[in-house]
């Protein structure tokens, strides 16, 4: 198994200084910490990755068996870690990837020093009185909207995903590839993210956690981070003045800064 | 003439804006209505006043919409200023909804700040009905292709044995790589036991693909193993098999195969193999101090094509650690990266560079080598391999 390879890996910024791994959320694949990854990388050594059947990871090893939970993205990210023999990680991730990051950390918490929940929702769906702001209609009908948005991807989209880091000219191409993915694999990573419930593998995290959320987020609102924070024991709860759920796009210094914040103190 | 074209020309700005034939929107970055046209307010039946600095761009989707739009839509219009031909639906303030196609931009100042998001959208209603018609002739295609390939393996399945038996002192292996998902293949292998401690074994290839091969698969199969019963000699075997062939020519299509067969017989620390082969590329022959060589078996006639066919038989001795392989066409046949077909005299020089001693590791590295040519082999390929245990060697 060769997970750099896998996951498209790549490694920048300060050699010595402690690592940041960050994990980019549905819908996209790494370059979505574009904006933010110059600021820190002058302070950290920042390991990025592409999810398998994101951006340009290995699209052959996708299988349905081992991603329609998040555990089979969480042992990616472990294999990650391994493979590059990283330590005292602080892990970063967005979206459904903060659920990926806790399930990680709970598994091989030595492992991480610090983890930053990047706009988190444990449970997307309402459930009894808990609010995740979501109903199974809902989620049915973001299905059909990837959907009518793949109609044009076609297999001839496929070999520039996968993409050849050695060819410059396909560089452009790459650029329009950012968040496309083969329809069939969007809509797998779609239902396991949107239908996953971790809510109950927050109390088992031991690692120092930092949760940021947006001030207005219409996928992971202000209660959903709340919860977050309150079953993470000693968690920190920050509040970013910015709307949407990308803040590292839509707010990247004020992200960068309360990642950095988190990550380098003692 | 000339002033009705003068007239028309004048046509204000401000009325081509309003009453465009598409919506127009400018939002804030936080998407925040700040403008629309009366052509979207009508679409939407909402007055301007409800929407301006009041609503997002967001609000106007239905929820599954929404989630789209923050995690695809908003992102990539960061990302690289502009997204065109989204399919999205809006909700009239009645509740019902309105399918649409959106691209916006995004207006940047001169010193590169980000400052507006003008969105033009146009009603798609018709267009996505057909659409939808083709999103689901789409679906039932790739139901129709899953039960095809369900199918054909099923019934690949069925014309190889599901797993070797343990011939005693022996490592066996064999290695089956269909072309195509979609259709049955033409090779075929099997090892089984005769009477007492000899065994029979064959590979070969028919004609063609699909259904039609399968049948001649399956009747080579058949008459495979009940001659090797009756009558062990290799050639005698193949013998029987073209007449069998030659009596089941009444279809269109000509029935005919290559294969060798073997017999096998324990011979002091080793065995004693007798090959036949009709039409079929040579074996190798891996010894156990890496030599490699092709069992000359050139002159044997491709079975099922000639009344008297001739069959030409080879003998020889395996040793502790020799490996005897059998293949298909598939492999020798198979474009390299140069594109050039590989070819027999390709695999024994491969072979000799080997470092194997067992067919199980054989057959492990030759699938290897058939993994290396990519796409470039592009018929099926059998690999079935023989390799006589090393003394003190007693893994099962």
């Amino acid at each position: 198994m060769d997970a750099r390879r896998r996951n498209n890996v790549t490694v920048i910024g300060c050699e010595d200084a402690p690592t940041v791994l960050l994990a980019h959320g549905f819908g996209c694949d790494q370059n979505l910490w574009r904006l933010v990854v110059p600021d820190l990388s002058k302070r950290f050594r920042i390991v990025l990755f592409d999810h398998v059947g994101s951006g340009r990871s290995d699209v052959a090893a996708w299988s349905p068996q081992r991603y329609t939970t998040l555990d089979g993205y969480a042992e990616d990210v472990l294999e990650i870690c391994a493979e590059l023999d990283l330590r005292d990680v602080v892990l970063v991730g967005h979206s459904v990837s903060a659920m990926i990051a806790v399930l990680a950390a709970n598994r091989e918490p030595e492992r991480f020093a610090k983890l930053v929940l990047l706009t988190p929702s444990p449970c997307y769906l309402d459930d009894g009185d808990y609010r995740g702001g979501f109903t199974r209609a809902d989620i049915d009908e973001l299905l059909d909207s990837l959907e009518s948005n793949y109609l044009g991807w076609s297999a001839a989209m496929a070999p520039v995903i996968a993409g050849n880091p050695d060819r410059p000219e396909v560089a452009g191409e790459l650029e329009a590839a950012f968040c496309r993915t083969d329809p069939a694999i969007a809509r797998v990573f779609a239902r396991t993210t949107f239908l996953s419930d971790n809510r109950a593998d927050l109390a088992d995290v031991t690692v120092r956690t930092a949760v940021l959320q947006c001030s207005s987020d219409a996928i992971a609102p202000r209660e959903v981070g709340q919860f977050v924070h309150d079953r993470i024991e000693g968690s920190v709860l920050v509040t970013l003045d910015a709307i949407g759920h990308c803040p590292q796009l839509s707010a990247p210094e004020q992200t960068a800064a309360a990642i950095a914040e988190f990550a380098g103190a003692r | 003439m000339e002033t009705t074209f003068s007239a028309l020309l004048e046509d204000s700005a401000e009325d081509l804006y309003e009453n465009a034939p598409c919506g127009y929107l400018s939002t804030l970055m936080d998407g925040t209505i700040a403008k629309i046209n009366a052509t979207l307010l009508g679409w939407l039946g909402h007055e301007r006043a409800e929407l301006l600095g009041r609503r997002r761009f967001a609000d106007l989707l239905p929820v599954g919409d929404r989630i789209y739009h923050e995690t695809h839509f908003a992102p990539m219009l960061r990302m690289h200023g502009e997204i065109g031909g989204i399919a999205l639906e809006l909700v009239r303030a009645d509740g019902t909804r309105m399918a649409v196609l959106v691209s916006s931009t995004v207006k940047t100042s001169a010193n590169g700040t980000a400052q507006l998001i003008r969105t033009t959208i146009f009603d798609a209603g018709d267009r996505r009905a057909y659409e939808h018609e083709l999103l689901r002739a789409r679906q039932e295609a790739e139901q129709e292709r899953d039960r095809v390939q369900l199918l054909a393996s099923t019934l690949q399945r069925t014309l190889l044995p599901p797993s070797l038996p343990d011939v005693p002192g022996m490592d066996v292996a064999a290695y089956y790589h269909p072309a195509s998902a979609d259709e049955v293949g033409g090779d075929f292998y099997d090892l089984f036991p005769l009477t007492g401690d000899t065994w029979a074994f064959f590979l070969g290839d028919v004609s063609g693909k699909g259904a039609e091969a399968a049948v001649v698969t399956s009747l080579t199969r058949y008459t495979l193993r009940a001659a090797a019963v009756q009558e062990p000699g290799p050639a005698s075997v193949l013998k029987r098999l073209n007449t069998a062939l030659l009596k089941d020519q009444h279809g269109a299509t000509p029935r005919f195969c290559t294969a060798i067969q073997g017999l096998l017989e324990p011979a002091g620390d080793g065995a004693k193999v007798t090959l036949a082969s009709g039409g079929h590329p040579p074996a190798l022959v891996i010894r156990h101090n890496g030599a490699a060589e092709l069992l000359d078996t050139r002159g044997g006639q491709l079975i099922g094509a000639l009344p008297d066919a001739r069959f030409v038989e080879v003998e020889l001795r395996l040793r502790p650690g020799d490996t005897l392989l059998l293949y298909s066409d598939g492999l020798t046949e198979a474009r390299t990266h140069g594109r050039v077909r590989y070819d027999e005299e390709d695999l024994r020089d491969w072979a000799n560079t080997l470092d194997v001693g067992s067919a199980t590791e054989t057959v492990a590295a030759v699938s290897r080598l058939l993994d290396s040519f990519g796409d470039g082999v592009d018929d099926d390929t059998a690999l079935l391999a023989l390799s006589v245990r090393l003394l003190g060697d007693e893994r099962p």
